[in-house]
């Protein structure tokens, strides 16, 4: 059976990983396992922006990947940036092996609003599906309710569903097994 | 979605770079990256991207500005987005003088990047859509090299279609620069014979004998110079097509020749015995009216019914003046290229200017006469300007009128006079202004009898 290992970076929110574990058991049909918690590699902070760089963190991740993963999703509690943008929800190498995503924006507090715990669950779960996605090789789908499109602020994330549409789960599907018959 | 568009993402810091086309592909486009603007030139070289993201700062070689400059000489429309760390006033207006589409201070919300690379795109998608439609609008008006909206036009095509596979022959009438060799070739490449030879012979380049020996071939011996046996064009055109253009001006000998090869589809080599069967397809092509040749007597009225089994007149370009737009943008089109000017179009001005032109020397006077004005040209559109040229050529075109009744000699005494006065006398400027040898100058001279 294939694995998807949840690797958490820093101290993130565990009952998210447990969340996620389960969720991706369903989805994929696969193992999900939480590896060995890693620290946040010190190259990925920006003093200036206090903000860590997300092409650190997923290189580190590859680097600390488990040989028996076939895919690694890093989930770290701190804000993401690529050097362009002001901050980016996660990053993922497109048909490639491992992604990574922040917490940090997902929750209300960080808008300044009151803590809702559901709220933020249903976010990381929808965060976690779009990168792990397009690890398989989806993109930005245009279809709005879908968990596969863009979201460059919290409100798009929240205006979609923690589904893939019609199309990006068939897409999804040929694509994880595909897989399982490469061996 | 987005697959067909490709971005190009030119930045010096690898983890920059990288970030951003990441980030791009997980949209769905194609996304290449160069780590210097040599690097980016390279792969701009190979192929056209949608949108440039070039980094201001580079170490190294040529920085972000010169970078795009050099890109919009490859591609004068690229779309290039100029990112900068730290916003000047200067920079920001030189990079958006110098052709920019947007100056982008980093980092940057990520629904600005969106917004931006959607809107480049869909003006991509639109201009695409706009070249994909004139394309398959020019289809409709075109045919194998042929292009035409003009019903006339049409109808020879149609005609060309259904007579393409037969064997019969065919007589193509219609002014010089018309396209009669087009004509002549699309009936051979439309047809069944289209992988066999087109063989056009011009009849009124060479001297009679030559023609006699070009067409039929000529074995060992038979004149100065036949040092071997050598096939005639005839026998180069068996199981194809051969073009007997500018068939007026053949001999009465040669008219008889051929009416024999067409009577009976032999050959025989000039100085030959031997008779070879051939299966040629004869399309035979004039700028003068053959029936008044016919009714004067210099062309064989047997020869003509021979040839004239199939006629096909091309309309003269006046007498289809809504080809002028179509043919003008398609030469602009094929002349930038080859001219490696980038010119995009027509004024209107400079349309109208070419549909008030009378155009004796019809499509190919039309395409010199583009090709004069993009030579000229230093804008990227055509205007009226480019062909201020047309003027004169009209007015001399208008004037000039055959005066009736008079023999040919009587033109040439004339045009001798005429040219010798405007060059005070001088006779080697005469002879060069009318394309004649000096000795044949002072021949004619002489003959005409014209004071000096």
């Amino acid at each position: 059976m294939k694995s998807l290992y949840l690797m958490p970076v820093g101290a993130p929110d565990e009952r998210a990983l447990d969340i996620l574990k389960h969720r991706f058991e369903q989805e994929l049909g696969w193992d999900v396992r939480i590896a060995h918690a890693m620290a946040i590699p010190n190259v990925a902070y920006d003093a200036k922006r206090e903000q860590y760089e997300a092409i650190h963190i997923l290189r580190a991740a590859i680097e600390a990947m488990p040989r028996d993963a076939e895919r690694v999703l890093a989930v770290v509690d701190a804000d993401l940036f690529i050097p362009m943008l002001t901050f980016v929800f996660g990053q993922a190498q497109l048909k490639g092996k491992a992604a990574v995503m922040s917490l940090a924006r997902l929750r209300q507090d960080y808008y300044s609003l009151p803590v809702n715990a559901a709220l933020f669950y249903k976010r990381v779960e929808k965060e976690a599906m779009h990168e792990i996605g397009h690890t398989f090789g989806l993109t930005h789908c245009t279809e709005k309710h879908c968990v596969m499109a863009l979201s460059n602020s919290i409100q798009q994330v929240d205006g979609k569903l923690a589904e893939y549409c019609r199309s990006c789960a068939i897409l999804l599907q040929d694509s994880v097994s595909s897989l399982a018959t490469d061996r | 979605m987005n697959t067909q568009w490709e971005i190009l993402v030119v930045d010096d810091e690898e983890v920059n770079r990288e970030s951003m086309a990441a980030w791009l592909r997980e949209d769905g486009y194609f996304v290449d990256s160069a780590a210097s603007g040599r690097e980016a030139l390279e792969k701009t070289q190979a192929k056209e991207y949608a949108i440039y993201f070039v980094d201001l700062k580079m170490p190294k070689g040529i920085d972000g500005i010169e970078t795009m400059m050099e890109i919009k000489k490859i591609y004068p429309d690229a779309s290039v987005v100029i990112i900068t760390a730290y916003a000047t006033v200067d920079t920001a207006i030189s990079a958006m003088k110098e052709g920019a589409i947007e100056y982008i201070v980093k980092p940057c919300n990520p629904q600005e990047i969106s917004l931006l690379v959607g809107r480049i795109i869909k003006v991509k998608n639109l201009e695409r859509e706009n070249t994909m439609l004139r394309k398959k609008l020019l289809g409709q008006y075109q045919f194998q090299d042929i292009i035409s909206k003009n019903a006339k036009m049409m109808e020879i095509f149609q005609l060309v279609k259904e007579i393409s596979s037969m064997r019969s022959t065919v007589l193509i009438q219609g002014e010089s620069g018309t396209g009669k060799e087009l004509v002549a070739r699309a009936i051979h490449y439309s047809g069944d014979r289209a992988d066999k030879p087109f063989i056009a012979v011009s009849c009124s380049a060479l001297a009679e004998t030559l023609l006699e020996s070009e067409l039929f071939g000529h074995e060992k011996g038979t004149f100065t110079g036949a040092i071997s046996q050598k096939p005639g064009k005839f026998e180069m055109a068996d199981g194809g097509t051969i073009l007997l253009d500018e068939i007026g001006d053949i001999s009465p000998k040669l008219q008889m020749d051929l009416l024999r090869v067409l009577q009976e589809k032999k050959i025989y080599r000039v100085g030959g015995s031997e008779e070879i069967t051939l299966d040629v397809r004869v399309v035979a092509a004039t700028h003068v009216n053959l029936e008044d040749a016919v009714r004067q007597g210099r062309f064989r009225e047997d020869l003509f019914y021979r040839l004239n089994v199939i006629n096909i007149h091309i309309p003269p370009l006046r007498e289809r003046m809504e080809d002028i737009p179509l043919l003008a943008r398609i030469f602009v089109e094929r002349l930038s290229h080859e001219l490696g000017k980038p010119i995009t179009g027509i004024s209107e001005g400079g349309l109208k200017k070419m549909m008030d032109y009378g155009w004796p020397g019809n499509v190919r006077e039309l395409e010199n006469a583009v090709e004069r004005a993009m030579v000229t040209c230093r804008e990227h559109v055509l205007t009226e300007n480019d062909f201020q040229f047309l003027n004169g050529a009209k007015k001399d075109a208008q004037e000039w009128e055959i005066p009736q009744s008079m023999t040919l000699e009587e033109l040439e005494r004339q045009a001798i006079v005429t040219t010798l006065r405007r060059c005070n006398g001088n006779i080697k400027e005469t002879a060069l202004k009318l394309g004649m040898d000096r000795s044949t100058l002072y021949d004619r001279i002489k003959k005409f009898n014209i004071p000096r």
